[in-house]
């Protein structure tokens, strides 16, 4: 029973125990339930703001987790091990930040089977907040998959009309990745003996150098985690599931999905894939860069052309978390730190529009641009912050998304210069095109706030007034929803140096490792 | 004249009491009133109960009896001891089934004790001669069980279905084992192994082989020998199909996986090519045409058969000897973990089956979460466990199978393996959508064993996949006796 007196431990499964309170309450109670795990949510958060105040951000190494023997067979070497770092502390801080504001987001959108939502919701938490601690291969497949059942059922019960094909495409295109990735990771572990990461960042060298592992195969096990990562991200070609996801979840697991799940996979490149198979990672960079730069173009271009503007901000992520891609095969601490960094921020930004895009929706329920129209007159504070949250999307200086997006492409202009990554292929190209997607982010953001919120009065303003129900401004829960996101994105914004500081050790230890000409 | 002595009959004493205890259950059996054959289900429960603690005592022994033609070895308690437990869940499952059904008369619970001696001969034989009269022996209360429902055309033309084909198979099994005879010059499976050692004909050993793989092929359905299987499971009554698709089974693949490692390490180049065929086969065939069926008997049906594969798949290293203990655990591992998943996932079906046979459709259960949360969850666990997604046994055996298939060199076979995982994902996960997704208003029986059995399988299935240290130890300790 050590494992349960490990603080990381603690915040991964403190979810379980609003998962059992909610058991007991019956289900009509609809506001002691939201109480309930609301309340759970936040406890989790005051958690991992805990682990912050223990983290000690100027050592690149794993802190606050010993790795425990849990399965120990005839050459199984599994441990239970959660760990921190540099790479994931953001990432959790994260997730305890955006869980309380997502369940606050459903107070009044979810209505029926308030008690089942609410215990999926925080299953998903633990999901979470596992994939991201775990530092055995073994025990983050488990939470990686696991992740999957209850956001299916989040997007198959909850979501929208066309929500089974939605939840079924989610769950099938993610596991198609991840049991590639399975068999890989089968692969590293029985030929280095253990399924331990930082075992395997140690050991795996010594099988490259001895040829037990050749280059050719190296590249092959980079490209079966690539499958799982990359679908997720979602990185294109393989981004089609995200778009029905995104529309057909409800609001609170648009925000969840797009703020945390994506992250999962950026995240996965840079726990796994670059410190696991460096050769691999260093030869094929160009080609991630090449289809980084195209989902951020084509991202951006296909945002342009949605009438729903649910869509239009699923796929303006295509192209936010092309710029991650982009950053983080750079492979130099810039590029990284910025990709970093740019999780967060499209986890905020991006976070913040499907929040607001769900409160007009409730009111309205449609999300075609055209029907809208002046709502600024209307609902100044809506508008408002909404004209906030899309300048922080589209990369306004002074907001979050232009600290991220400018960082990711001053490193990728040096990854194109001598000895960078990217030099074998393109060079300087890649950030070149991919800065001109900063403004077309601008074109298809601007383009939705100026039908949606200036102009002439829209049709939709009339046809609820109609029916009873004139447009009213945001009230004071639901400001209190999106209030702390805005604050991240001045934070951000204008004083990022202590989310810098925080990631800065250890990505200049991964990069350091990289086989790379400096 | 060879000497039979006490330690002969310890070798094979579970099988011996379970016979006992069978025979006088049958004569008991007559004495018991007809509206009170729970006592009938009863006594075999204590009978499997009794076998049970004999077996386990059992544990860490190894012995050769009657002149080499049985053997007790960590192989064969581990899985006497699954079958026994098999055979206790099909008790349970079937105790409220029949009763419902209409279906109660004692001769169902003999003739399932009968059966499982037959799985636990067929687990302990060291001859083919065995072998064959074990097939027999646990094959013929199977027929009869399967055509229990004799007012149902469907039951009786599952029963001859399966003894026509069970028929054809074991003629194979036994042309198989004359060319082997004639080959080796022995039906021992270490005479074999000596004889193949000092040059005895390949290739006539070779068909032999390959003839009784035919044979098991059909007992565990295998593609291309799994015709028979959809139309039995769904003819049969439920609670037989249950236990029919995991004893057949197990002890199909016990019987497959001693006779080929013991008797045939020699012919690995020959087989294993046929084993790698047949099992991506398997899986392929099983899985897709799971893909478009309506009926969950049916769907369960294509289900075990795509899980044939998979551990069909564990059994290709066979003749690496480095690899082989692995590949022995692993098969052992799943095939508990596909033991305790599929009696669940069968346990409720016949919650939803209605005495009428209707309740069979996938469409029958539309919204059972908002009806029967307990029974929706644990038929999810079970399908997921299936699926082998975690946190189930399911996964944890998965993983360790396609560890032994990677381990042995094939890595292109454990490529087939998860992309037919991602083919039943989609059809397991239809389930689950009607579950969960649509509305209806399915009606479900709450039978007291039969939850109790739904309830334990799926608790297990859970819990096992955090806590797998014992089992897979129990596993990599269950070894074959070579020699």
């Amino acid at each position: 029973m050590e494992f349960l007196s490990q603080p990381l431990t603690l915040l991964t499964f403190f979810p379980l125990v609003g998962v059992l309170a909610l058991a007991f309450i019956p289900g009509e109670r609809k506001n002691l339930l939201r109480w309930t795990a609301l309340g759970t949510s936040l406890v989790v958060f005051a958690l991992s703001l805990w682990v912050l105040s223990m983290f000690d951000a100027s050592n690149p190494s794993l802190q606050l987790g010993k790795p425990l023997p849990w399965i120990y067979v005839a050459g199984w070497n599994i441990h239970y091990h959660l760990g921190i770092d540099g790479l994931s502390i953001l990432l959790v801080l994260l997730t305890g930040f955006l869980t309380p504001i997502s369940i606050l987001s459903t107070w009044t959108a979810v209505e029926e089977r308030v008690k089942d939502f609410m215990m999926f919701f925080l299953l998903l938490e633990v999901g979470m907040m596992g994939v991201f601690l775990a530092q055995d291969l073994f025990l983050f497949y488990i939470f990686w998959e696991f992740t999957l059942v209850p956001m299916y059922f989040l997007i198959g019960i909850w979501g929208g009309p066309r929500r089974i094909y939605a939840a079924v495409k989610f769950f099938l295109y993610t596991m198609a990745g991840s049991i590639l990735m399975l068999l890989a990771i089968l692969f590293v572990a029985i030929k280095a003996g253990t399924f331990s990461v930082p075992g395997l960042i140690t050991q795996l060298p010594e099988l490259y150098a001895s040829g037990v592992i050749d280059p050719q195969t190296q590249i092959w096990l980079f490209l079966a985690f690539t499958a799982a990562f990359a679908i997720k991200v979602p990185m294109w070609p393989l981004h089609s599931w995200l778009p029905d996801a995104h529309v057909e979840a409800p609001t609170a697991g648009s925000v969840i999905l797009a703020g945390v799940l994506l992250k999962m996979g950026t995240y996965g490149f840079l726990r796994f894939n670059i410190p696991l198979f460096p050769q691999a990672a260093v030869q094929l960079a160009p080609w991630l860069a090449l289809f980084a730069t195209i989902g951020i173009i084509y991202g951006a271009a296909v945002s342009y052309a949605q009438s729903d503007v649910k869509k239009l901000v699923a796929y303006s992520s295509v192209s936010h978390l092309g710029f991650v891609m982009l950053g983080m095969f750079a492979l130099n601490e810039q590029g990284i730190e910025g990709a970093i960094l740019q999780m967060i921020n499209h986890g905020l930004s991006t976070g913040a529009l499907f929040l607001l895009i769900g409160m007009i929706y409730e009111q309205t329920h449609t999300r075609e641009i055209k029907v809208y129209g002046g709502l600024w007159k209307i609902t100044p504070i809506f508008g408002t912050i909404m004209l906030i949250a899309s300048l922080s999307s589209m990369g306004l200086p002074g907001l979050n998304g232009f600290v991220g997006e400018f960082t990711i492409l001053l490193g990728a202009f040096g990854a194109g210069l001598d000895g960078g990554a990217f030099q074998p292929m393109g060079g300087v190209w890649w950030a070149s095109i991919s800065a001109f997607g900063v403004i077309m982010a601008a074109v298809y953001i601007l383009y939705m706030f100026q039908k949606m919120f200036l102009g002439p009065t829209g049709s939709i303003v009339e046809e609820v007034k109609h029916h009873g129900h004139p447009l009213r401004d945001l009230n004071w829960r639901e400001i209190l929803t999106v209030l702390p996101l805005l604050i991240f994105i001045f934070w951000i914004g204008l004083y990022p140096k202590p989310f810098f500081d925080l990631m800065a050790p250890t990505v200049k230890a991964l990069v350091a490792a990289l086989p790379l000409v400096p | 004249m060879p000497q039979l002595n006490l330690s002969d009959f310890y070798t094979l004493l579970p099988a011996f009491v379970l016979t006992g205890w069978a025979s006088m259950l049958l004569v008991l059996d007559l004495f018991i009133p007809r509206g009170s054959k729970g006592l009938t289900a009863f006594l075999a429960a204590v009978g499997l109960g009794l076998t049970l603690g004999i077996t386990l005592v059992q544990a860490g022994s190894s012995s050769l009896g009657f002149n080499g033609m049985v053997v007790l070895d960590g192989f064969s308690v581990f899985l006497n001891a699954l079958l026994l437990v098999s055979g206790l869940l099909g008790i349970a499952l079937a105790y409220g089934y029949v009763r419902r059904m209409g279906l109660e008369r004692g001769e169902y619970y003999t003739l399932m004790l009968f059966s499982v001696v037959g799985m636990m001969l067929m687990v302990q034989a060291a001859d083919l001669i065995v072998v064959f009269i074990a097939l027999e022996l646990l094959s013929i209360p199977l027929y009869v069980l399967a055509a229990f429902n004799n007012r149902s055309p469907e039951s009786e033309e599952a029963g001859l279905k399966y003894f026509l084909l069970g028929a054809f198979s074991t003629g194979f099994v036994v042309y198989g084992i004359a060319l082997v005879f004639g080959a080796a010059g022995s039906t021992s499976l270490y005479g074999i192994v000596a004889a193949a050692a000092s040059g005895a004909p390949t290739l006539l050993l070779s068909i032999g082989a390959a003839l009784i793989l035919v044979g098991f092929g059909f007992k565990v359905a295998a593609v291309p020998f799994h015709m028979w299987t959809p139309d039995v499971y769904q003819g049969a009554p439920t609670a037989v199909t249950a236990f029919m698709s995991s004893g057949a089974k197990i002890a199909g693949f016990a019987a497959l996986l001693r006779v080929f490692a013991v008797a045939f390490p020699s012919l690995t180049a020959d087989l294993t090519p046929v084993l790698a065929a047949l099992a991506a086969l398997t899986m392929i065939v099983g899985n897709l045409i799971a893909v478009s069926q309506n009926n969950i008997k049916r769907l369960l049906a294509y289900s075990s058969i795509a899980h044939a594969g998979y551990i069909l798949m564990a059994f290709v290293p066979y003749g690496n000897p480095q690899v082989m203990p692995v590949s022995v655990a692993a098969g052992l591992f799943y095939l508990v973990a596909y033991a305790v998943t599929n009696f669940g996932a069968w346990g409720v079906v016949i919650a939803l089956e209605k005495e009428d046979g209707k309740g069979l459709e996938i469409s029958d259960y539309a919204g059972l979460f908002w009806k029967n949360r307990p029974l929706a969850i644990a038929m999810t666990i079970f399908l997921l466990s299936l699926i082998g997604f975690p946190p189930t046994i399911g996964m944890v055996g998965k993983f360790y199978l396609f560890r032994a298939v990677i381990d042995g060199g094939f890595v292109w076979l454990a490529i087939v393996g998860v992309l037919t995982s991602l083919v039943s994902a989609y059809y397991y996960l239809r389930v689950v959508v009607t579950m969960f997704m649509q509305e209806g208003e399915p009606q479900a029986a709450s039978e007291f064993w039969l939850n109790f059995t739904w309830g334990l399988t799926a608790l297990v299935t859970v819990i096992v996949s955090f806590v797998p240290q014992l089992l897979f130890e129990w596993a990599s300790n269950a070894v074959l006796r070579l020699f």
